[in-house]
């Protein structure tokens, strides 16, 4: 086995240009496959993130902010939004037959101004209620959010430990986040106490919540419904219950992002099959190319005692490992592409988009190159046949 | 070591006047002496090369048998006849026959690194040494003449020390001198190590190196002397 390796690693090594070629066409496949798969797989777990933030049933938010969209923005973009209802909102939704959780958050919007150091998206949340951001916040932070502490998103100009002023405030940063691929990445979360602080701060700075002053306010209700129950009945007894707010179905908000992503999915995994396709053709021809320029060489390995096995054997064998070099510089390639214009690729798409970590990346990267071995040795199979049947009788009688 | 041939033909399809095939070697039976050069001569197109192939190993036959110390090379398998070839056979044939992406010395080699058998690197400095080629051991074929090439693979097969070694017009891009250097390198090989060197050539210099010649004509063989 090892003895024609040696002998298939040498005509590789000193037909470089030859090897170069079949690299470089497995280069294409390699980076068709691994570019493709990451981008699709980024998005599909965007989607999942989302959905596990959104992991609530039914949203209430103030009127206005569903007309602006500004909520299903603020979710897929990260732009800062807020609107505000009378905190009573979450109250009358407890009432509401079919109601299983029911958790508040707040927003508001810090300033680019001298009072805060970012302007960026706060959100108020009540941990002991909270059923979507919180289970998140706490896979990195082990203790609850104190008063005037904040925990940052990942996309989020802050360290642990460090100082951030909005509105005069000072807030501690006490834990990063994980990436969510999502409009939340950009955003500082706090509790209700906190929350309600920097509202009177913001009032006094003139940043008006556009209710009655004297009661407290919310964004948001998050709904869990009652297992068993109609979703789309909660939703209506909830609109008819609960005034200048309005209840709307997560799914909805979710279909749209997932009709895009299949949409997108759709395209790339189809400019996947069509390089590859395209890519293994070219591998063929180029194979049957080669028979003719090798046959000489083969009738003289022939000559010289070798099996058609042993024949065959080194021609799947330089093909794989030929396949193998371009796998691996496809893989790099498309990583090079990839990673550093991420940001690129994600606000382009306009999608929820979470790279894999770095294991699964890794793991695709390796199958990539494998499956791009197996590739290559699979378009010689037809060249590894006809250059192990060969006839040295014939083919060394044909002149010089 | 003991070889013959047993009634060998080889037919070819070849449309003539009243048959659709001709013999490029007509039925023939033949024994090659253990040790001594043996000369097959005859005009081109004789069917010198067909017979040599056949003998080798490397073509069957139409009809008949060729033994190697009792065994039938056509009735063993692919794998079986190509590792008897390549412990007991050495071949130099007519046209070039290096591989361009080895250098001369690992050309030389190559034979025993296909089965993993020790390298006779010994044996490949002496006989290139012989053969006038020890400085070019590092080249690559490319960059070799025609008759540098040709002594290659002479070389090639002596070094491996083959019981029988089969040479098919192994002078016939030589000059007179390089042609008794090669011819002479035959003759040791097969007084000294007592092997057996069956010679495809139809110039008379050979004879004078030859214990034994045929010759060969429209298929059929006569012994010479
Ligand atoms: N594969 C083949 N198919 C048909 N005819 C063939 C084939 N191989 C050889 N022949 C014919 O058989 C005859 C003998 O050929 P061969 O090569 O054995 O001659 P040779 O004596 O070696 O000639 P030379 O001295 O020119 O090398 C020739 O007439 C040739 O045309
Ligand atoms: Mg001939």
């Amino acid at each position: 086995m090892s003895k024609t390796f040696s002998l298939s690693a040498k005509n590789l090594i000193r037909k470089p240009g030859r090897t170069a070629i079949l690299a470089l066409l497995t280069a294409f496949l390699a980076l068709a496959v691994f570019g493709g798969s990451v981008v699709v797989l980024s998005l599909r777990s965007g989607l999942n993130s989302l959905e596990a933030r959104l992991g609530a049933d039914i949203i209430l938010v103030p009127t206005e902010a569903q007309s602006k969209v500004s909520f299903q923005n603020m979710f897929l973009q990260g732009t800062t939004g807020a609107f505000y209802m009378d905190a009573s909102a979450l109250e009358k939704v407890t009432e509401v037959e079919g109601v299983e959780k029911a958790a508040p958050q707040t927003f508001l919007a810090s300033l680019k101004a001298d009072c805060c150091s970012i302007k960026i998206q706060v959100i108020g949340i009540d941990p002991e209620k909270d059923f979507t951001v919180q289970p998140w916040i706490a896979r990195s932070l082990t203790k609850e959010l104190g008063d005037m502490d904040v925990a940052v998103g990942c996309k989020v100009e802050a360290n642990v430990g460090e100082i951030i002023r909005l509105y005069e405030q000072r807030c501690k940063v006490v834990a990063r986040l994980e990436a969510t691929g999502t409009g939340l990445d950009t955003a500082v979360y706090c509790n209700m106490d906190t929350m309600n602080a920097l509202l009177k701060a913001a009032e006094e700075k003139g940043v008006s919540h556009k209710i009655e002053s004297g009661s407290d306010v919310i964004s948001a209700v998050y709904i869990k419904v009652k297992d068993g129950c109609d979703i789309d009945a909660v939703n209506s007894r909830l609109n008819g219950h609960i005034r200048k707010a309005t209840a709307v179905r997560t799914r909805s908000m979710i279909t749209g992002v997932s009709d895009s992503l299949a949409g997108v999915s759709r395209t790339v995994s189809g400019l996947i099959v069509a390089v590859w396709m395209l890519a293994f053709i070219i591998l063929l021809l180029a194979f049957a190319l080669i028979i003719q320029e090798r046959a000489r060489e083969f009738a003289v390995l022939r000559l010289l005692g070798s099996s058609r096995r042993m024949l065959s054997r080194m021609v799947l064998t330089e093909s794989a490992l030929c396949g193998l070099l371009g796998g691996i510089a496809g893989v790099g390639l498309a990583a090079l592409l990839l990673f550093p214009f991420s940001q690129l690729i994600e606000s382009s798409l306009r999608l929820p988009y979470l790279m894999p970590d770095a294991g699964k990346t890794l793991l695709l990267a390796a199958g990539t190159a494998l499956l791009s071995a197996v590739m290559a040795a699979l378009a010689s199979v037809a060249a590894a046949y006809r250059l192990s049947r060969i006839d040295p009788g014939t083919v060394l009688r044909e002149g010089n | 070591m003991m070889f013959k041939a047993e009634n060998i033909s080889k037919r070819y399809f070849r449309r003539t006047g009243s048959a659709n095939y001709f013999y490029a070697v007509c039925p023939l039976s033949l024994e090659i002496m253990a040790c001594g050069v043996t000369v097959l001569a005859g005009r081109s197109g004789s069917g010198k090369t067909t017979l040599l192939n056949m003998l080798a190993g490397l073509l069957a036959p139409t009809e008949g048998k060729v033994w190697l110390d009792g065994t039938d090379l056509y009735s063993l398998d692919d794998k079986s006849l190509s590792r008897l070839r390549s412990e007991k056979m050495g071949v130099v044939p007519q046209g070039r026959s290096a591989i361009d992406t080895l250098t001369v010395m690992e050309n030389i080699l190559l034979p025993a690194r296909l089965y993993g058998r020790p390298e006779p690197i010994e044996a490949a400095r002496q006989w290139m040494e012989q053969l006038g080629i020890a400085h070019l051991a590092d080249a690559r074929p490319a960059e070799l003449s025609g008759g540098e090439l040709r002594r290659m693979a002479i070389a090639r097969a002596l070094a491996q020390a083959p019981d029988i070694l089969f040479a098919d017009e192994p002078t016939g891009d030589l000059d007179d001198g390089n042609t008794h250097i090669v011819l002479s390198a035959f003759h040791d090989f097969a007084c000294i190590q007592k092997k057996a060197v069956f010679v495809v050539s139809h110039e008379s210099d050979a004879f004078q190196y030859a214990d034994k010649v045929y010759r060969m004509d429209g298929g059929q063989v006569d012994i010479m002397h």
